[in-house]
């Protein structure tokens, strides 16, 4: 038994962690009750997990909750509300850039740590920053829709 | 501890889509409680609509949403036929303690078929609604006015919906006569209203089974045997004994650990010691279709037989003949299969993401023997599924383990069970002959598939724990429609298609969305194609000539218009390191649905074999659309997944079972290489609904196919199209 203390969405909280390296994800998801990041694969190849830690989007699944101790964890709840969404979230609204919406928290944590270093992306750019979050739907040219429109609002 | 949102209204800022501010899911509360006495009767009005008291109005069906966004659909519908605002309307789908059997939700039909239930459930409420405020006010149904769920008379007095049936019941059946709304009159159906579940899912705060919690509840999972089929042999249980909490569940050779946390679980399953015998027997992906060719049969069956194929393939000189393999592919569900289950001595709750909830309890209740009353299926999102994905099978497992426990059990599968577990679609084979006649057009053209046959009146596959647990049970096979479109859509004067129905098929096989059709359009397009290259014709203007449909006709020069067609054979003779080429495809899907033409444009890397498809341009018929954007939205999904599925999808095995287990072994289609989609939805001569997307799946891998062939010269009979295999071919090709 070990406590994990957890910067989260602006907030601190501790969690017993029977294994220091249990992964982000199930703290979040588990013990913190934080919904948006999703399980897909387990092994960082599918995006779904991702998590921002100081800026940077990280597979939550591949990193253990030891590592991201006293750091700032930013999910896809602590980026906006349906009542106050962030311009991403809001943008994948407007181009209905969803259908199962399982991927989707994947493709706004990559688009919004792109978009705070490159505010104004080509459409390649954008392509590149996702290329590790897959969509087994099939959204991909609504969702690129979505991200350029963020860049513009 | 249910985080189920409630009672949110949404208040969006949108632009282009129609937005609205709607009751979410009110009656959404599915806490394990118990089910309030309601109709279930399908033929029902109280079955599928409640009126409360304020106005505010239930709908609840069978029919799921599993991301296709007919949520959204079927509100608008209800809001239609009713004339209240569509705010007003909270949903409920698939709980089969509250929800009519409307039949499973799969094949596009969801609207054709469940939709227009609704629609009839709405009309008949609101005749009944007349006939009640004609009472009320004293006035000739004929003098009656509604609007925004009131209803008035020309001196001005008014009834409320609410006021006439508040929280009581319409006790009349679903009329097939009741008037429905002309569709000039048409407020919501037709508009691009956006989906009610989106902002809830865009920020983190939908409950998806994945995230469904309860109170006392076991993480669990289920360790899968090394080869499919296997005996338990022995379980080391002392090997998990440092992780807390963590124990084994061991039935015959089902077998799973559970803790009370979920990494927990998880790590104990991985760190398990089992030792496994026995199993296996398959063919592997190498062999199958050699396999498939002398499977036992379990009938023949001709789909068409007009003319005379054999006498005119016989009396020309000009004959062709090629066979078609395509592979076994997965759900590949984005998010593995979950469930979660209450088993209790006198009642069974499942929460689960299945498409047919009212099938997956009889099946339970069977198979278990618990009275069917004694069992309730709640539906829940999950990921999106494609036809029937593992989410039935895991819903067994927690059944059989909360069972065995006494405890709420959630089962998640990791991604290996997914991939190496899901229901597959089928492996296909196709042989297909035809002859020219003196002026290049088709005079036979002679088809025989080798698919695995739907067996009747016995359920549709065996679940995966069941069958490790040795619980007796019946044991069928069911692959939907998968014979369809496998001859051409196009007007051939000697034509026969016969299927042989084999009696089993490597792997569990499933309905994998539009079953069947893309494998079989490989097939026919790809040879018809081959012909037209043969006639030395243009692919388009080859296909016109044997269309007499103008529907048809005109799709297909819709599309070549777009893509600004020229016309000239196939191949295109260019040269460099990259080649381009365009190719195109009509099929009539179901020879009775959608007809559609598609073309797209590829390049080829000569040195690499990489295949990309840059740009698809699609022209769909498309009847009376509720929400014409999730039409679009289901049209461009499926063929985006369909290009995934030719360039890159083959559940890969060998003899024990599927090594394809992850993204690295059965990729899909990546944001770098996805094409750009143009879809027209071209009105129907005909007024009703048609199914909304799969049809999009089926000319897919033939236009992909012909467009390698315009670029290479290469023809590829095989999917997926993988670089090795192009590279291959390009490098015989260069031999030859």
């Amino acid at each position: 038994m070990a406590n994990v203390t957890l910067r989260v969405n602006g907030r601190s909280q501790t969690i017993d962690a029977d294994d220091p390296n249990m992964p982000l994800l199930y703290a979040l998801r588990d013990d913190l009750g934080l919904h948006g990041p999703k399980f897909g694969c387990g092994l960082g190849q599918c995006g779904a997990c991702t998590v921002m830690v100081d800026g940077n989007a990280v597979r939550s699944c591949q990193t253990s909750v030891s590592q991201v101790q006293g750091r700032e964890i930013i999910t896809l709840e602590g980026l906006g509300s349906p009542e106050q969404m962030h311009k991403v979230q809001a943008a994948f609204v407007a181009e209905q850039a969803a259908q199962c919406g399982y991927c989707t928290n994947g493709m706004i944590m990559s688009a919004t740590a792109l978009l705070a270093k490159t505010p104004k992306p080509t459409e390649a750019q954008v392509r590149q920053a996702l290329a590790g979050n897959l969509c087994r739907c099939g959204t991909h040219v609504r969702i690129l829709r979505a991200v350029m429109r963020a860049a513009s609002a | 501890m249910n985080q189920m949102m409630l009672g949110r209204r949404q208040f969006l800022k949108g632009s282009g889509a129609l937005v609205v501010a709607f009751a979410m899911a009110d009656a959404l509360t599915v806490e394990a409680q118990t089910a309030p006495q309601k109709s279930l009767a399908a033929d029902a009005v109280d079955s599928y609509l409640v009126v409360g008291r304020d106005g505010k109005v239930t709908l609840y069906t069978g029919k799921v949403d599993i991301g296709t966004g007919a949520r959204v659909a079927y509100r608008q519908i209800v809001a239609e036929e009713l004339d209240i605002p569509i705010e007003r309307i909270a949903m409920v789908e698939g709980d089969t303690a509250l929800c009519p059997d409307q039949g499973g939700t799969g094949g596009s039909t969801g609207i054709v078929n469940g939709g227009m239930q609704i629609r009839q459930a709405a009309a008949s409420a609101r005749q009944a609604l007349l006939a009640m405020a004609a009472k009320t006010l004293n006035a000739q149904p004929t003098e009656l006015v509604v609007a925004e769920g009131v209803v008035r008379v020309r001196d001005g007095h008014s009834v409320a919906y609410g006021e006439l049936v508040g929280d009581g019941h319409f006790g009349v059946k679903l009329d097939p006569k009741a008037p429905l709304k002309d569709a000039g009159q048409y407020r919501y159906v037709g508009q691009p209203v956006q989906r009610p579940d989106l902002p809830a899912k865009m920020t983190g705060r939908h409950t998806y089974v994945h995230d469904f919690r309860l109170a006392n509840m076991l993480h669990a999972r289920v360790v899968r045997p090394v080869a499919i089929g296997a005996t338990l042999a022995e379980v080391d249980e002392g090997s998990i004994a440092n992780i807390p909490g963590a124990r084994v569940v061991r039935i015959k050779d089902f077998l799973a650990v559970v803790a009370e946390r979920e990494w927990n679980a998880v790590r104990a399953a991985k760190q398990l010691r089992v030792r496994w015998t026995g199993g296996g027997g398959l063919p592997g992906s190498d062999r199958v279709h050699a396999a498939i060719r002398t499977a036992e049969v379990a009938r023949n069956e001709d789909l068409i037989k007009q003319g005379d194929s054999a006498g005119a393939l016989r009396g020309s000189p000009r004959r062709f003949a090629a066979t078609y393999e395509w592979p076994a592919q997965s759900h590949a569900s984005m998010g593995p299969s979950c469930a979660v289950a209450d088993y209790k001595p006198d009642n069974l709750t499942v929460w689960s993401s299945s498409q047919g909830t009212h099938g997956l309890r009889r099946n339970l209740a069977r198979d278990l023997n618990i009275p069917v009353e004694q069992v309730r299926v709640v539906y829940m999102d999950g990921s999106g599924s494609y036809g029937s994905n593992g989410s039935d099978d895991v819903a067994a497992d927690a059944v059989l383990i909360s069972r065995e426990l006494g405890r709420p059990v959630r089962v998640q599968w990791m991604r290996e069970d997914e991939h190496g577990f899901d229901p597959k679609g089928p492996p296909q084979l196709l042989d297909l002959r035809a002859a020219l006649d003196a002026s290049g057009n088709i005079a036979a053209w002679e088809t025989e598939a080798w698919l695995p046959e739907n067996t009747r009146n016995l359920r549709s596959r065996p679940m995966l724990a069941f069958l490790a647990a040795g619980i007796p049970q019946q044991v069928g096979q069911s692959v939907a429609q998968v014979q369809g479109n496998a001859y051409p859509s196009y007007d051939l004067p000697n034509m026969t298609a016969t299927v042989h129905w084999l009696k089993s098929t490597p792997l569990r096989p499933s309905n994998l969305r539009a079953p069947g059709k893309p494998g079989n359009v490989f097939a026919v397009e790809s040879f018809i194609d081959e012909l037209a290259a043969a006639a030395n014709r243009d692919p388009l203007e080859f296909r016109l000539a044997h269309l007499k449909d103008d529907f048809g006709a005109g799709l297909l020069k819709r599309v070549a218009e777009r893509m600004n067609w020229k016309s000239r054979p196939s191949p295109n003779r260019t040269n460099g390191n990259v080649l381009l080429g365009r190719g195109i495809t009509y099929v009539w899907y179901k020879h009775m649905d959608n007809r559609m033409a598609l073309g797209l444009e590829v390049s080829v890397e000569r040195a690499t074999g990489k295949v990309r498809v840059t740009r698809v341009v699609a022209a769909v018929e498309s009847g009376l659309m509720i929400n014409p954007d999730a039409v679009k939205n289901q049209v461009e999904g499926n063929i985006m997944q369909a290009v995934s599925r030719t360039l890159l999808e083959e559940v890969v095995f060998d003899q024990s079972g599927v090594t394809s287990v992850n993204w690295a072994s059965y990729p899909i289609l990546t944001f770098p290489d996805a094409p750009s989609i143009e879809v027209e939805l071209v009105g129907s001569p005909r007024d009703k609904p048609l199914g909304a997307g799969e049809a999009a799946s089926a000319p897919v891998p033939a236009a992909i196919a012909n467009a390698v062939f315009d670029a290479t010269g290469a023809r590829i009979r095989r999917v997926p199209l993988t670089p090795s295999r192009v590279r291959g071919a390009l490098v015989s090709q260069r031999q030859t």
